[in-house]
């Protein structure tokens, strides 16, 4: 046997199917619902729930992207280790939905489709997730708001009619559980820490306050799959003004951010940050179409 | 060796010290006829060593003589830190890394008693909830003053 160490199986790999294709962690793994059931719940809408997991999955793709610009950034190697292991679980639950939204809506497109291939106008993510980090109150600011929220959405998606993404949900509110709670620490370390932290995490929770409405304004999409997130809104500002009170700081006033023309990031209208990040994200698979490695 | 026995001694590409039955992202193998269906189910959403866990088992079963060889993602129920069984979780201690404690995963405060794995202390303490792969957190002896690594509960 050849495989007792993964790197023996990098350099050897006699007889593999991928051959020498494969050298690096998930080459030769294009689907990450290999064999799972597919077939789509009856009176469930393929096109919805194909938008549906576009929705979740961006979210999760963008805010995994902001979330690994703070590799070689962050203010010490234990927190830049966990924001890239919260990136990392991001990256995976919106690898599994985008590959379900391209087996929802009967184009077989894949994840990288998805991801590499459409242009900003195409995303539909919230705009919370999508601007840049700010500091590292403001990043650790979205990612409370992002995570207590995503939490309570897979809870309550466990239980969801598609049994795919009922079990995307079901893994990650094991995961954002630990991310909700690695945002609710450093809120109460920064609040409870000296005058300049307060003020900092004060300025990074009133920065990113105006965007949270949009994770609770209902999509159509939304309405129709019976999955409305307005049902979230109040235990989630509940949940979020425990933290921030017992933080010792102020739960902001500002207003929601203004929707244009009555679209705002579900809709696929977005921040000028937005095209910036794809851009980023994705140059080298546009430079080299279908490379493999 | 039955198909079973072939897939469950594949070890694990990140913790090469246990197999994937001791990790329990084995779920299931299934012999019909000629074809042989594994079933694994991913420990993190974001676990990249699945893919080659996929390919070890598939390689295995094909060297065991195995033609017709079928690798499958069984999502549901997800994968809980529980289905580490107990030779898992001693090989675990062996190698230096606290295994999980069973039972559902406590956030907060709340005071666990994680032993080092390297003096058996009970005085540790945690540097980080998150560590080299998704499945780990960083600690620390205040006695033998050792890091350790340690599987968080999920």
């Amino acid at each position: 046997m050849t495989d007792d160490h993964v790197y023996l199986t990098l350099s050897e790999a006699p007889g593999e199917p991928e051959g020498e294709a494969r050298w690096a962690y998930g080459t030769g793994f294009a689907d990450p619902l290999l064999g799972v059931d597919t077939a789509l719940p009856p009176g469930l809408d393929g096109a919805d729930l194909a938008a549906y997991c576009l929705m979740l999955g961006d979210d999760a793709l963008v805010l995994a992207q902001r979330l690994i610009e703070w590799c070689t950034r962050a203010p010490e190697l234990e927190e830049e280790v966990a924001l890239a292991n919260l990136a990392l679980d991001l990256l995976g639950q919106s690898r599994q939905l985008l590959t379900r939204a391209g087996q929802a809506d009967g184009t077989g497109r894949g994840e990288d489709d998805f991801a590499y291939w459409r242009e900003d106008h195409e995303f539909r993510n919230v705009r919370l997730v999508e601007g840049p980090n700010g500091d590292f109150a403001q990043t650790i600011a979205r990612l409370l708001l992002f995570s207590t929220a995503r939490h309570a959405l897979y809870e309550r998606l466990a239980g969801f009619a598609d049994p795919v993404l009922a079990a995307v949900a079901a893994r990650g509110v094991k995961e954002l559980a630990y991310h909700r709670e690695y945002a609710t620490s450093w809120t109460l370390r920064l609040g409870g820490g000296t005058e300049y932290s307060a003020e900092r995490m004060q300025a990074g929770l009133t920065a990113v306050w105006p965007l949270l409405d949009e994770l609770f304004t209902a999509h159509p999409v939304e309405i129709r799959l019976g999955a409305d997130p307005a049902e979230l809104r109040g235990p989630v500002l509940a949940e979020l003004a425990e933290v921030i009170t017992e933080a010792g700081l102020a739960v902001p006033a500002a207003a929601p951010m203004a929707r244009v023309g009555g679209r705002a990031g579900r809709d696929g209208v977005h921040t000028e940050a937005l095209g910036l990040l794809l851009a980023e994200l994705q140059v080298v698979a546009r430079a080299h179409p279908g490379a493999t490695w | 060796m039955t198909a079973w026995e072939v897939a469950a001694d594949v070890p694990d590409p990140e913790l090469p010290m246990l197999t994937l039955a001791d990790l329990g992202v084995l779920a299931g193998v299934e012999e019909d006829g000629g074809t042989v269906t594994a079933w694994l189910t991913p420990t993190y959403s974001g676990c990249p060593a699945i893919a080659e866990m996929a390919a070890d088992v598939d390689a295995r079963l094909r060297a065991a003589g195995y033609d017709d060889v079928r690798v499958r993602l069984r999502l549901d129920p997800p994968w809980s830190t529980d289905r580490i069984t107990e030779a898992g979780r001693r090989k675990l201690a062996e190698a230096g890394i606290a295994p999980p404690v069973h039972g559902l995963l406590h956030l907060g405060p709340t005071r666990r008693v994680v032993s080092c794995p390297q003096c058996g202390s009970a005085e540790t303490e945690e540097l980080s909830r998150f560590g080299s792969t998704a499945c780990k957190a960083l600690w620390r002896c205040r006695d033998c003053r050792e890091p350790f690594e340690r599987i968080k509960e999920i």
